[in-house]
């Protein structure tokens, strides 16, 4: 009963939905139609981005009401969410998983690290940014990136 | 003139000529063009034409007639008395039909000791003998008949004595419990005949009235105590996941889908038909019986890892399945009840016939995978399902069967068990108040059992890859054995769609125990009509609708989907690394949840054995682990007997000292004892 | 009247396919508000099935015709089982053959076949889930016959729509102590059958703790679309046969239109409300580790076999 009454009185806690974003959605993303399953692939990030991924599927951002969901499987996704500097030992696996995925797909890379591999670039065990891995198609730039700059990158592939 | 009795002599002579090839014909004959088996082969022919012969003679037998023979001459002393009638009709067809298939299937299926001239000679008469037991109307062809069928077998499961040290432990097993069952069997019929004045079966009929409570009771509890060992009812089964593995294939097949039913056959001919029914405590051991076969076979069937034993094990659940049927129509037809008592009956022997064709098909397909093979073992086997696409495709009908899901077969007889079990409660009385939904429960938890054990058999044991190098270089099994198989296979299919052929049959064979009432089972569909109400399955309805379904499906997706091209992919391995074949799923593994649940009922036994490094204790240098789920009532009963038994033999020997004063001594005391004894008597 | 009744039953059909995401939708609507969120919308699910419907269809090597057939049969079953249910009228060309113990072992069957497709991938997870999901299976087999055993006393027969008639015209059997114990013993067959909490998490991502989605770990494209269709129309028909068993009211027995077409707006009416309560109740509970889950089922078993032998004292028959 507690549980009701906290839930009763906590309400909604989503924010409102900021305006959609402008952007034309990559050629891939046209046949989703508003319908998004999303895989997270951890290729050797320091875990800031994912924090801010757990976010922005939280009650506050909830990126669930644009249509993208969390899945478990590449096969049931669309959408591939990869964060962290390619590190060796992921690379193969990041290729891997991606290829598991049916078409059409798309890998979006999340954060800086993702992208040009941020703070990690140079070191020893780093093979590279994502896109010398696997074709990218959406970036999101931070570290770690803002939830409304992930649920906007969302939100141009789905189109809600 | 019916077709029957012609039926019989034809089948025994063609015994008789099979017998004769298996000694005399040489095994191989060696033209320049193309050597064959020949011996097998002219031996599977006669014993073919045997099974069709008892088939024909079952079937015209379930279509009303009789026909009885006496043969004076042929057993000294007691002479041979023969009569088919419905209920043994419908045994001698089913030991016919299963004879037909497993014999040609046996021509193609060559192992390490089956071709020997013992094991071919005696094949057409253990055949000869599963067609005639049903049709033995007194006391002494039964015995013998019986007598020859347990012997024939026991050869047989010792075809290949000299491959494996384990089929002469499974051949003592056998024998040592068949022929105690036998004695059991011996004393409660010798008791009957002398109570009731003669040894015919139309004698004792007459004279069962006549007998008091207490011998009728005790006639019942002996004789349904062998029958139940030899349908391996627990806790008499220990022979069965013995003997069953270790026996050629067909010969598993033949004992699992045709000898087994003799027990039940036996239960019905002597509790319904001989002694006329008897009071509840009778059918209510029968029941309880059947109920903890049902699932305790099915619980060991589950933890089974061994193809064959675990099929042994579904054939114990199965018949506990049958036994359950027979008891509640034996409690109904106490309570008066006799329509009801016919759908019960009825229910158990549609479930023999049905059993018989898929527990065949079964033994026959896990055989086509130990020529292919080599092996038994489910947590070896796999993939099999792309060597061998038939005997997959044919163990997948069987085991479609044995889940009793529609459009199986097994479905429509449990179907029709659990609908005289729900309607018994029209039958007034605290007991089936208690008794009928435990029964029902019992038949729930074995149904859904089965559904996991046949899962894990087909599953682990054909799809996925090959987790051995003997899997991975199976080949499909000679034409022949596919033959067989897809003889088995479309009576599975014909029971399955279309049981309502049965219907007359079964209510004459319901008539023939007594137990008249008649369900009425038409053409295509089950309808069961009692007093008030009236129940309807339609399997053909059912199955045409899957098929519908399936088919729009399918349509509908392809005329939707945007893409038609399928993209063959590489496993999903979590990106790590190509799955090897020992990272899938074995049946120890698959059972291991069940085992958890049940694990008061099984007490697996487990062994932990460490070596540690020779200069430290602490360090390891081996663990290892072993893990057996043991038959629980094997150690907890067995056991104890057979230690009781094994200590009376060593106190004996010190009856047998040695000294000639002490044997002289013996005789003396043993005279006068004997004599004093004669004087107090007389 | 066969006509109407042949509309009703294929009515049935299509509505429950057609529902049966939507009934998936409103779940997670309701849930997504209670946890404070602002929820996708009730018809995402129908958004995921024509996505997955576009997306390119994939066979793993080293799987067979099983892995291939399983998504059909799922759906077929559950669509002969709409067919077959009296969701909306007990007078249907198919009355005769809408028996109980029928409609349990369709269901059964469409559970078999999705555990020999996850074997047949011959992954560790597909092995695991297929493993899981048969033990619950056969656990909740017994509950499921004497449930039925109990529903069957007063109506005297397994006959569906006439055990549903016999509910319309005496009330008496919806409040009895057997009926209620019937309804609750049902109530968490549904929870195991369909793979809902507390049996099985639908929405974990853990492997470890999956059931049903480890079988299906390797499905894509348009055959991901048919398993979850087919997981979807077995909750909507469950949640259907519920209602109909015992809250019965408005379901059509003779074959006028205007009747059946009220039949099928309270029938949606009533999967709905059921559906929406599960969701509610989802929120409170947490999965129930593997072990455990024969404790609950070992218990509905002892509530359905109190009524059966309820339904025999009380009625004196």
């Amino acid at each position: 009963m507690s549980l009701l009454r906290k839930i009763r009185d906590t309400g909604r806690v989503a924010e409102d939905a900021p305006p959609r974003p402008t952007e034309n959605p990559p050629p891939a993303a046209q046949e989703l139609g508003g319908s998004v399953q999303v895989r997270h692939i951890d290729a050797g990030s320091c875990n800031g981005c994912e924090i801010e991924i757990g976010s922005a599927f939280g009650p506050v951002y909830d990126a669930e009401r644009y249509g993208a969901r969390l899945v478990a499987s590449p096969r049931h996704a669309d959408v591939a969410l990869v964060t962290g500097p390619v590190t060796r030992n992921m690379a193969e696996p990041l290729r891997r998983t991606v290829a598991a995925m049916p078409q059409p797909r798309l890998v979006v890379a999340v954060g800086d690290c993702a992208l040009n591999c941020g703070e990690f670039a140079g070191g020893y065990g780093v093979e590279g940014p994502v896109a010398d891995v696997v074709p990218v198609d959406l970036q999101v730039p931070g570290c770690p990136p803002r939830p409304e700059a992930i649920v906007a990158a969302l939100r141009i592939v789905t189109g809600r | 003139m019916s077709a029957a009795g012609p039926a019989v002599v034809v089948a025994a002579g063609l015994a008789g000529v099979g017998a004769l090839a298996g000694v005399f014909l040489p095994e191989r004959w060696q033209p320049r063009l193309a050597p064959r088996r020949l011996r097998a082969s002219v031996v599977g022919v006669c014993t073919a034409g045997l099974g069709a012969a008892g088939l024909v003679a079952g079937a015209a037998a379930l279509g009303g007639a009789r026909w009885s023979a006496d043969l004076p001459g042929l057993l000294p002393l007691a002479g041979v008395h023969l009569a088919v009638d419905a209920l043994s009709g419908l045994f001698m067809a089913v030991a016919g039909a299963v004879v037909l298939a497993v014999a040609v299937y046996g021509i193609g299926y060559a192992g390490h000791g089956t071709d020997a001239r013992g094991v071919q000679a005696v094949l057409p008469v253990f055949a000869l003998s599963l067609v005639l037991v049903p049709a033995a109307a007194s006391v002494s062809s039964f015995l013998l008949l019986w007598e020859l069928m347990a012997v024939t077998s026991l050869v047989l499961v010792l075809a290949e004595h000299r491959e494996r040290a384990s089929v002469r432990e499974a051949g003592v097993w056998y024998a040592v419990m068949t022929h105690l069952g036998l004695v059991l069997l011996l004393a409660g019929l010798m008791l009957f005949a002398a109570r009731a004045g003669g040894e015919t079966f139309t004698v004792l009929r007459a004279g069962a009235g006549g007998m008091s409570p207490q011998a009728r009771g005790t006639v019942f509890v002996l004789v349904s105590a062998a029958f139940a060992s030899k349908a391996g009812m627990v806790p008499l089964h220990a022979w069965l996941p013995r003997a069953h593995p270790e026996a050629p294939s067909h010969v598993s097949a033949l004992m699992s889908a045709a000898m087994v039913n003799l027990g039940a056959y036996g239960i019905v001919r002597v509790g319904f038909d001989l002694l006329g029914g008897g009071p509840r405590w009778w059918w209510l051991m029968v029941l309880g019986g059947g109920a903890v076969s049902a699932v305790y076979g099915i619980l060991q069937a589950a933890m089974a890892s061994d193809l064959k034993r675990l099929l042994a094990y579904s054939t114990s659940e199965n018949l506990g399945l049958v036994f359950i049927g027979v008891g509640a129509a034996g409690m109904f037809a106490d309570a008066g009840n006799q329509k009801l008592a016919a759908l019960a009956l009825t229910a158990a022997l549609l479930h023999v016939v049905n059993h018989a064709a898929f527990k065949a098909l079964l033994f026959c397909a896990a055989g086509s995978v130990l020529r292919a093979t080599g092996l038994r073992d489910l947590d070896q086997l796999g993939g099999l399902r792309a060597k061998m696409p038939a005997t997959a495709g044919l163990f997948t009908v069987g085991a479609l069967g044995a889940v009793a899901l529609p459009p199986g077969n097994g479905f429509v007889s449990e179907w029709l068990l659990l609908q005289s079990l729900i309607h018994g409660f029209a039958v007034p009385g605290v007991t089936t108040a208690i008794v009928l939904p435990l029964a029902v429960a019992a038949i729930a938890l074995s149904a859904g059992l089965a559904a996991a054990v046949f899962v894990k058999a087909l599953g682990v044991g054909f799809f996925a890859r090959p987790r051995s190098d003997q899997a991975a270089a199976a080949t499909e099994s000679p034409p022949s054995m596919l033959a067989g198989m897809g003889l088995l296979a479309a009576g599975c299919a014909a029971l399955a769609l279309v049981p309502g052929v049965l219907g007359d049959g079964l209510s004459r064979a319901a008539a023939a125990a007594g137990v008249t009432g008649g369900t009425i089972l038409s053409g295509g569909s089950l309808e069961v009509r009692l007093d008030r109400i009236s129940t309807v399955l339609s399997p053909l309805w059912v199955a045409a609708a899957l098929v519908a379904g399936v088919l729009a499906v399918s349509a509908l997706t392809r005329l939707v989907s945007r893409r038609r091209r399928r993209t063959n992919a590489r496993l999903w391995d979590c990106g790590g690394g190509a799955p090897t074949a020992r990272m899938a799923y074995t049946a120890t593994s698959f059972a291991e949840p069940l085992q958890r649940v049940f694990d008061d009922v099984l007490a697996p036994e487990q062994d932990v054995d460490v070596t540690p490094v020779r200069e430290s204790a602490y360090l390891v240098e081996r663990v290892r682990f072993q893990r057996r789920v043991p038959d629980r009532i094997e150690h907890r009963l067995y056991r104890p007997v057979l230690a009781a038994l094994s200590g009376a033999g060593q106190a004996a020997r010190r009856l047998a000292g040695g000294s000639v004063h002490l044997y002289l001594g013996y005789g003396f005391f043993g005279l006068v004892a004997l004599l004093v004894a004669l004087t107090v008597i007389q | 009247m066969n006509a109407v009744g042949t509309a009703a039953v294929a009515a049935q059909v299509v509505l429950v396919t057609a529902g049966a995401p939507l009934l998936t939708g409103l779940m997670r609507q309701v849930r997504a508000r209670m946890e404070g969120r602002a929820g996708a919308g009730i018809g995402q699910p129908w958004r995921d099935f024509r996505k997955l419907l576009r997306k390119e269809p994939i066979t793993p090597v080293g799987t067979g015709p099983a892995f291939r057939t399983a998504p059909l049969l799922l759906v077929a079953t559950a669509a002969v089982i709409a067919a077959l249910v009296p969701l909306a009228s007990t007078a249907t060309p198919v009355s005769r053959n809408a028996d109980l113990i029928v409609v349990v072992a369709l269901l059964a069957l469409g559970t078999v076949a999705l555990a020999l497709a996850g074997l047949d991938t011959g992954t560790a997870f597909g092995g695991m889930g297929a493993s899981r999901e048969m033990t619950v299976i056969a656990l909740v087999e017994p509950t499921i016959l004497l449930a039925v055993f109990a529903l069957s006393i007063p109506a005297g027969t397994t006959n569906l729509p006439a055990i549903i008639a016999g509910r319309i015209h005496d009330p008496a059997r919806l409040a009895s102590p057997a009926g209620l114990l019937a309804a609750v013993a049902l109530a968490v067959v549904t929870l195991a059958e369909t793979g809902r909490l507390p049996v099985d998490n639908p929405s974990t991502h853990l492997e470890l703790t999956m059931i049903h989605e480890a079988m299906i770990l390797e499905y894509a494209g348009p055959d991901l679309a048919l398993v979850e269709l087919g997981a979807q129309m077995r909750l909507t028909v469950l949640l259907g046969l519920l209602a109909s068993l015992f809250a019965p009211w408005g379901i059509a027995t003779s074959a006028s239109v205007a009747a059946v077409v009220l039949a099928f707006v309270l029938f949606a009416v009533k999967v709905a409300l059921l559906g929406a309560a599960l969701a509610a109740a989802e929120v409170f509970w947490a999965k129930l580790r593997l072990f455990r889950v024969p404790e609950l089922l070992a218990g509905s078993f002892l509530l359905a076999l109190l009524a059966v032998t309820a339904s025999y004292f009380l009625t004196g028959e």
